[in-house]
């Protein structure tokens, strides 16, 4: 689904005579430096510039730049605040890129039902902020919830640390406005919590802007916690790390979050933001406990008793804010840290079932050394969700080709211990191609499906989230079920 | 736990069935067959094709076929201390897991608990074309692909035939105390939202129109804390079970119709009959003769929705009726999965 001739033979002056009219003054951006600005989200390896970039203000601008590039046949990718990193709002060099950023307005609070009306370019943060007076939040945190939108939040189903025990978007979200590709414009869910027919606000969480644009959504809110713990916890083996957090998810302990980083991560982080610790931890572990005072308290014991069982020989508690605040500094400084000890970097996002975690890091040790590559981890933990750091000098010859092959022998290992090639940050434009690792034909075939219901003619972020059975075919890397070859109707070189 | 594996056979049905061009009336355990439209369609038995594939307590996932007894499988969770999190009716034993996520109904504990919406990782399914498609998986994060498998709640068995069902436990509250308090029914939505806020662990909220009734669930000292706080009558937990199973008298009683109205909370219907609200105010249960068009414009007057839960005229509409692309739309996403229309056809709406 790469660029079409016809496509390209669309995006006439015509068409953005007909474009510039559905828009503000400043809302349509046609010269290269204005959208050389868009032509990547937080995917920096992946660049393009888009066509056209349009910025709409009211969702009737939306409908009808949407019902115009359907009869122009032009592709239309849809951005939020392109914090994404999967290159899922990589732009279409003969579409349009939409941004939405300025459908910012709305953002009421409904206290008394604990609801708010947001529209997709607020700000995840935002959202909570707003709600704060009322002693309520919204749930889901990525760690972009600073900048990134709700609108990116639902196209990519966002998770973040909390989603542990409070649920990914979809579980925080009762109802959208959605713009079809003909630019109708459908409510799906409702603001009471379910709605009747088939359940199709579900499906468009983590759709990564393939079956539509959604402008505008009613997002459940929830009472801010009344007490909250956060414990840390030293390792001298991350496996031993690895197999707490097993622990405290099968003594029944639902932590707000579970943070886990490797000794790779904890000297890096130790260097930047000097805590103390001992030089020779394997590997730390956060955790965050909330609920009521007697619930917290209840928790804490029980972990911090899982927590030695497991080996921790260094355990702090912090109940007072800015304590709190500090232990988690170090978790957010993760990234940063290791980031500046190398040229590149690339984050790598997978899921697999918690009691495999001590074995896939092992494994995941043992691959980095085979590419012989720095790979370094801080994850959530809790819910299985890893992201492998991989340092790496792309001035060095071959050196990013190695990374990215060191990237999808992680996600094939993943997907071997029962998992998924993507978390939470979606497959976009980067893990296409590993998509074919993780399903059938008929599974891929199943999408498409669900995609032409939507989006018949594939003008909606094309070339993303689902690959072409002669892609995987050209790739090799074919998901194989029951011992079973499953491309049988494709030729093989 | 009885065991067997019938997807070769089901698939092998489904394949003919598309061949044929003959529709299926999906049949689990038979006991919300009086629910949705009439499908008129040759059943196809699926309770047979049951047994648990594999539980990982530790993990908190538990792997299922479809046949599955819901009591079962709450038996099997019970025996870990675990349990399902949520509180899915089931109108009778024979209650599969498969149909009670294909039904989508929760129980009294929606709204603080969560439904099977939010428990489903993963949905093995044969889609009209008599093909086995794994849509989801058995992690609690995965954003591969599209999240197909979410569309299988409440979709009353109109995508395809759900083989395997991955689903999330939980451990099982320790405690479980039940409450009658002297409160008028106009006090309901508020209190109910005041407590639940104060961090009370509550699992129900109801009023039957004589007394308010709380269901409290979680740790020992939680609940014991709570029921010293709200005072009142303590009464059997058994009523929980009765009200989630629609067998406490108020469903027993013939003869008017039963509707079941989403409303925001607060919101009373002006409507002939008698009805039960739970869910904290949100969910009512309305039994009266009123023409199904008077019930769902009183709803959609106070903001809310209503179906038509048993009884009536079964020509009459089941659901609200959908705006015309938005039917449109739901019309398409059913040919994605069910191209020649074999299940369940009109179970929702007669186009759908």
């Amino acid at each position: 689904m790469t660029a079409t001739p016809q496509a390209e033979a669309r995006m006439t002056a015509q068409f953005l005579q007909a474009l510039a009219a559905c828009l503000p003054a400043e809302g349509l951006v046609l010269d290269e430096a204005g959208r050389r600005a868009y032509e990547c989200d937080a995917l920096t390896l992946f660049r393009r510039l888009p066509g056209v970039v349009a910025i709409p203000e009211e969702i009737a601008q939306v409908q009808a730049i949407l019902r115009l590039c359907d009869d122009y046949g032009v592709p239309v990718v849809a951005r939020g605040a392109g914090t994404g990193l999967s290159g899922g709002a990589l732009p279409h060099a003969e579409g349009v890129l939409l941004n939405l950023s300025r459908l910012d307005a709305t953002l009421e609070i409904d206290p008394d039902r604990r609801l708010a009306r947001v529209g997709a370019g607020v700000r995840n943060l935002a959202i909570s902020q707003a709600a704060a007076p009322h002693g309520l939040y919204f749930a889901p945190d990525p760690s972009s919830q600073v900048a990134s939108t709700l609108g990116g939040n639902i196209a990519e189903n966002a998770g973040g640390v909390h989603c542990l025990k409070y649920g990914l978007t979809v579980n925080n979200v009762v109802a959208a406005t959605l713009i079809t590709i003909d630019g109708e414009r459908l409510t799906l869910g409702s603001p009471l919590g379910e709605a009747p027919g088939l359940d199709l606000l579900a499906l468009i969480h983590g759709s990564e802007g393939l079956l539509g644009v959604v402008v505008e959504a009613w997002v459940e809110l929830l009472p801010l916690p009344r007490d909250k713990r956060v414990l840390l916890a030293g390792f001298a083996e991350v496996t031993d790390c690895a197999e707490a957090v097993a622990a405290i998810i099968a003594a029944g302990v639902v932590p707000a979050g579970l943070e886990l980083m490797d000794r790779a991560a904890v000297v890096a982080v130790e260097a930047m933001v000097q805590q103390g610790w001992p030089c020779d931890l394997g590997a730390l572990l956060i955790c965050e406990l909330d609920g009521s005072a007697a619930e917290v308290t209840a928790q804490s014991e029980r972990v911090t008793a899982l927590l030695k069982t497991h080996g921790a020989d260094h355990l702090e508690s912090a109940t007072d804010p800015a304590e709190q605040a500090r232990i988690w500094s170090v978790r957010k400084a993760a990234f940063p840290a290791i980031a500046r000890l190398a040229p590149d970097t690339l984050v790598m996002d997978g899921s697999v079932p918690r009691r495999r975690l001590a074995a896939v890091l092992t494994r995941i040790i043992a691959l980095a050394e085979a590419y012989g590559l720095r790979v370094f981890n801080t994850f959530h933990a809790g819910d299985g969700n890893i992201h492998p750091v991989i340092l790496f000098d792309s001035r060095l010859e071959g050196e990013l080709e190695r990374a990215e092959s060191l990237g999808q022998a992680i996600l094939r290992l993943c997907v071997e211990e029962g998992g998924s090639i993507t978390g939470e940050h979606g497959v976009g434009a980067e893990k296409v191609d590993a998509m074919c690792d993780q399903f059938s034909a008929a599974e891929l075939r199943q999408f498409e499906a669900i995609k032409a219901a939507f989006d018949p003619r594939g003008l909606l972020n094309p070339g993303k989230l689902i690959p072409t059975l002669n892609r995987c075919a050209e790739l090799g890397h074919l998901h194989v079920k029951d011992g079973r070859f499953p491309h049988p109707e494709l030729p093989r070189f | 736990m009885q065991e067997a594996d019938l997807s070769r056979e089901l698939s092998e049905r489904v394949a003919e069935a598309a061949r044929r061009g003959t529709p299926l009336r999906l049949v689990g355990g038979g006991t919300k067959a009086w629910y949705g439209r009439p499908v008129a369609a040759e059943p196809l038995a699926l309770a047979g094709h049951r047994g648990v594939v594999d539980y990982q307590p530790s993990e908190l996932v538990v792997r299922l076929r479809g046949g599955t007894r819901l009591v079962e499988l709450e038996a099997l969770l019970a025996a870990e201390g675990q349990w399902l999190a949520c509180d899915p009716p089931r109108f009778g034993a024979e209650t599969t897991v498969a149909g009670a996520l294909a039904a989508g109904l929760a129980g009294p504990g929606r709204p603080y608990l969560g439904g099977l919406r939010d428990a489903v990782l993963g949905v093995t399914l044969i889609n009209g074309r008599g093909e086995v498609v794994r849509l989801g998986g058995a992690v609690m994060k995965n954003v591969a692909g599209f999240d197909g498998f979410r569309p299988m709640v409440g979709a009353l068995g109109s995508l395809g035939v759900i083989l395997e069902v991955c689903l999330k436990v939980a451990p099982r509250p320790a405690s479980r105390r039940a409450l009658a308090l002297a409160l008028p029914r106009e006090a309901l939505a508020e209190r109910a939202e005041a407590w639940w806020r104060a961090g009370l662990p509550l699992a129900g909220a109801a009023h039957d129109g004589e007394r308010l009734r709380l269901c409290l669930a979680g740790s020992e000292s939680a609940v014991d804390e709570a029921v010293a706080t709200l005072g009142g009558d303590e009464e059997d937990p058994a009523y929980w079970s009765a009200l989630r199973d629609q067998r406490l008298p108020f469903f027993r009683d013939p003869g008017a119709p039963l509707w079941r109205l989403l409303l925001p909370p607060g919101a009373c219907p002006a409507l002939p009959g008698e009805g039960l609200v739970e869910w904290g105010g949100r969910q009512w249960w309305w039994r009266g003769e009123a023409p199904a068009e008077a019930v769902f414009a009183e709803a959609a007057r106070l903001g809310g929705q209503a179906s038509r839960w048993r009884g009536g005229d079964p020509r009459a509409p089941v659901f609200a009726p959908l705006a015309p692309p938005l039917l449109a739309l739901q019309r398409r996403l059913k040919a994605a999965f069910d191209p020649e229309g074999l299940f369940n056809p009109g179970i929702h709406y007669p186009e759908l």
